[in-house]
């Protein structure tokens, strides 16, 4: 009999350990192994008993489990559902393979991509990329064959991979899951790319919030280094700022300075880490770089729609009641992810709103739930996709306590480089502070007779919402980065989705 | 904080590109914070200004200038946690830690269906409520 329990450290925060050391006990001639994680966390702990899954399990439930009269039992775990529906390409070993056995790996299908990389060289690998539509998964999606294309034409004695695993965004977990579900995968995927740009080094800049990822890409690392030799690699932890995750912050953190942000040009593909042609991409796109090259272009660009090529690890979060990770093609609208997939909110009340793309990304309510996971289709609609987070809301969410958070945590994490980020973040505070108490009296400076071209009378909650706008304004084309330039996207959508948590009049 | 410790800590990573961050992190995991003697002593070792060590030590998070009195509970106060009713726990959570712990935010630690999330060190917990919360401080 095996028995698998996942050792990702969101089944470990549910109990994942202590249910392994009971199942050791009740049954001492057990295989028991610790797998990678599924991704339908809400059943975490997940046991698997020869492919049949129960969940979620506690030491409790041991007994049962193993007599065949159990509650927990899910059925076949392949055919549940939430399973069968995906198209996993990325997360293909997703709760199948133990974490850091390279023979699970291999044989299931690794390093055939990188040997193929050496096969067709450089050149034809970043064509491969290129054709499949791959776009960067951190939330930009730039076309990562273009920027690849760039560092291998960029002139440099020293050129690096830089792995962004700073996944500081709320609501994203996916690129914790596939480092430790899957390590070796990533470091696949950074040796081709090393080997496609011509860089010899490598880097995985991975925040300190992620202590068992830390570990296992470490070890991982040290078990594959003789397969991806002469490529080197190395985890550099982060010190707990979300400013990090922004490419050129994170380049001045990797070189040991303060986290703050550079202005582009020069882009790091041409000066990027310690001056050199760097390639920063996110965990999810050097992952899917693997799949790629030993699947053909085309049939990773075969999936998905318009720009937005290839399947995109959606990650399921906040109050809903099947949450986890659902890799699946562009095109797949928000409700069928929110309401069919995930279930609707776990508390069961109707769903007031949904957040995508961490604390930067836009609130969408209910009525737009038509729209398509799509790069494209969310800019337009005033929001992005960012790292594939949807955090879901139910009706008791406050709107302006959201827009008066994503304010807050601009100004608390803001590098403090550019103005609009970081005084636009607490003059945004205060403006929604005064709008919560529908609008203030005349300021006592304001009042004094030399001001006399300053406005004396008292301020309309009106000519907040005002000011509101214009700040936002000013921060989204003003700010050097997606940190004060995107904050405005959850306090826009707020007020324009919720007047009436603003003390306006419901929008028609 | 001994000074002999801290120049092996330092040379143990002198050979590594950029060596300031892998250096302080250490120091931070191992002495529980970065003191005005630390700072020193690095920025000695690495040619830089005391200065210089200070504005990175000031900018990270992570990075205290002085020992933490009580274990730590990092409760998370980001989006996917505040849905699933973070706000309630934290305002409580003083009062329930009564001096035997101190609760710090943490903005996301990963674990976003399955809220409200705390991390203790470097073991994590989920599923929080009242009674969760009040066992961690037990346990502490």
């Amino acid at each position: 009999m095996r028995i698998a329990i996942s050792d990702d450290a969101l089944a470990i925060a549910c109990g994942a350990d202590k249910l392994a050391e009971a199942f050791a006990r009740a049954a001492p001639d057990a295989e028991i192994v610790r797998t990678s994680s599924w991704g339908m966390q809400w059943l975490e702990p997940l046991v698997d008993i020869n492919g049949m899954g129960f969940g979620p399990a506690t030491p409790g439930d041991v007994a049962a489990i193993l007599d065949g009269g159990s509650d927990k039992a899910i059925g076949k775990i392949e055919d549940h559902p939430f399973i069968a529906k995906q198209q996993r390409l990325t997360f293909a070993r997703a709760g199948k393979t133990q974490p850091l056995s390279l023979e699970d790996y291999t044989e299931t299908g690794g390093w055939v991509a990188l040997k193929k990389a050496y096969e067709i060289g450089p050149e034809a690998t970043i064509g491969m990329v290129t054709e499949s539509g791959l776009r960067g998964r951190g939330g930009a999606g730039f076309p990562a064959g273009i920027k690849w294309k760039t560092v291998a034409g960029a002139p440099g004695d020293q050129k690096y991979i830089v792995c962004n695993a700073d996944e500081g965004d709320s609501g994203t977990f996916a690129d914790r899951m596939l480092m430790e579900g899957d390590p070796y995968c990533l470091i696949e995927g950074m040796a081709i790319a090393g080997h496609a740009v011509g860089a010899t080094k490598g880097y995985i800049y991975l925040r300190s919030e992620y202590p068992h990822a830390i570990r296992k890409m470490e070890t991982a690392i040290k078990a594959s280094a003789h397969l991806v030799s002469p490529f080197k690699l190395e985890v550099r932890v982060g010190a707990g700022a979300y400013v990090c995750g922004e490419e050129t912050s994170l380049l001045n953190s990797l070189e040991g300075k303060r986290g703050e942000v550079r202005a582009k040009p020069p882009l790091p593909a041409l000066e990027g880490l310690f001056g050199k042609p760097t390639v920063v991409n996110n965990v999810l796109t050097l992952a899917a770089v693997p799949n790629v090259l030993s699947e053909g272009a085309k049939a990773y660009a075969d999936y998905g729609i318009g720009r937005s090529r290839g399947t995109m690890p959606v990650q399921l979060a906040g109050n809903i009641k099947q949450g986890g990770l659902y890799e699946i093609a562009f095109g797949i609208t928000l409700g069928e992810l929110v309401e069919e997939i995930g279930g609707g909110t776990e508390s069961g009340r109707p769903i007031k709103a949904v957040q995508v793309g961490g604390p930067l990304g836009a609130y969408f309510p209910p009525s737009m739930f038509h729209l398509p996971f799509d790069y494209e289709a969310f800019t337009e609609a005033g929001g992005l996709i960012g790292h594939g987070g949807i955090v879901v809301f139910d009706d008791t969410a406050d709107m302006l306590n959201q827009a008066h958070f994503a304010m807050e945590f601009c100004a608390v994490e803001s590098c403090g480089k550019c103005t609009p980020c970081r005084i636009g973040a607490v003059r945004g505070q205060e403006t929604l502070e005064r709008i919560r108490a529908g609008g203030r009296g005349a300021g006592a400076c304001e009042a004094l007779p030399q001001m006399h071209n300053a406005k004396s009378s008292e301020r309309s909650l009106e000519d907040e919402v005002v000011l509101l706008t214009d700040l936002c304004e000013t921060m989204k084309f003003g700010s050097l980065c997606a940190l004060g330039g995107f904050t405005p996207y959850p306090v826009m959508s707020a007020l324009t989705h919720w007047p009436e948590d603003f003390g306006l009049e419901p929008a028609s | 904080m001994t000074t002999a410790r801290l120049d092996e800590i330092i040379t143990a990573h002198s050979i590594r590109e950029a060596p300031l961050m892998p250096i302080l992190n250490e120091v931070q995991a191992e002495f529980g914070c970065i003191d005005e003697e630390a700072k020193r002593q690095i920025a000695k070792a690495l040619n830089l200004t005391r200065t210089e060590v200070h504005g990175i030590v000031s900018f990270y998070h992570d990075y205290r200038e002085t020992n933490a009195e009580l274990p730590i509970i990092k409760l998370c106060r980001a989006e996917a946690c505040q849905s699933r009713g973070s706000e309630a726990l934290a305002a409580k959570a003083e009062t329930m830690a009564n001096g035997r712990a101190s609760i710090e935010p943490v903005y996301c630690l990963g674990l976003c269906s399955v809220g409200p999330n705390a991390m203790i060190g470097e073991s994590v917990h989920a599923r929080l409520d009242e009674p969760g919360l009040e066992a961690l401080i037990r346990e502490l």
